[in-house]
């Protein structure tokens, strides 16, 4: 299982903070995406964004990051703190 | 603590953490304290308030991330890094960057380079609310990220 989180204006845009994927049998972050928009088939557009970004297990990630069950994934739009 | 982070709802004291930087060994010959505050915007435009949202623990690991970072890159004694997160006013305190060395190149720097990096880097997300005239309504919003931004963090 990957706990998968949604944070700012992205967590709005979806209505949802958080999800549960289950039966993952991919390996990176652009094949949770796969897996999460046929779940979700009205999230592609919003995945396919530029600036979005990714942390895996709360560091910075890319979309060709290794993933694997037990691990933490966000997504989220560029920082605006300071 | 050599390196503080914080992230809290509650404000900060100056003072108190000017004093926490200072070494009590003497050998401190430069502070550095950094506080950035909530800007109003230009009349007749009036900000309301501001939302914070922020990761829990990735944020505070993105912090101490850049205290490690900053100590590598330069010659520090102690560094604090304090941001708030929750509903904030106009000129509320919003973050702290403090860095004490026994030269002041160093905490000049190290404090600018923290700061950069925390603005393009650490998970932190700010909602306006604001009235666009006196008249009119409030209207919240997602702040956008800077180009400008992006481009002072690039330089360290």
């Amino acid at each position: 299982m990957i706990k998968v989180c949604f944070f700012a204006e992205l967590r709005e845009r979806l209505g949802c903070a958080e999800l549960f994927v289950q039966d993952f049998s991919g390996e990176n972050i652009n094949q949770l995406k796969t897996f999460i928009v046929k779940q979700h088939p009205h999230w592609e557009k919003i995945f396919l964004e530029k600036k979005l970004l990714i942390a895996v297990n709360h560091a910075m990630a890319s979309n060709d990051t290794a993933i694997a069950a037990g691990d933490e994934v966000a997504f989220f739009p560029p920082v605006t703190g300071g | 603590m050599r390196n503080l982070v914080r992230v809290q709802t509650d404000d900060f004291d100056l003072n108190k953490e000017y004093n926490r930087l200072i070494t009590t060994n003497s050998t401190c010959g430069a502070v550095v304290l950094f506080s950035g505050l909530v800007r109003d915007f230009i009349p007749p435009q009036q900000l309301v308030s501001l939302e914070l949202e922020h990761y829990p623990l990735m944020t505070e690991t993105m912090l101490g991330k850049l205290s490690m970072q900053a100590n590598a890159r330069w010659a520090l004694q102690r560094t604090t890094i304090i941001h708030r997160t929750g509903k904030l006013l106009p000129s509320d305190q919003i973050v702290l960057v403090g860095v004490s060395s026994a030269h002041r190149t160093d905490a000049f720097e190290a404090a600018q380079f923290i700061m950069d990096k925390l603005k393009t880097s650490a998970p932190f997300w700010k909602k306006e609310t604001l009235m666009p005239n006196p008249d009119s309504k409030p209207e919240s919003y997602w702040v956008s990220d800077k180009d400008s931004d992006e481009q002072l963090a690039q330089r360290w």
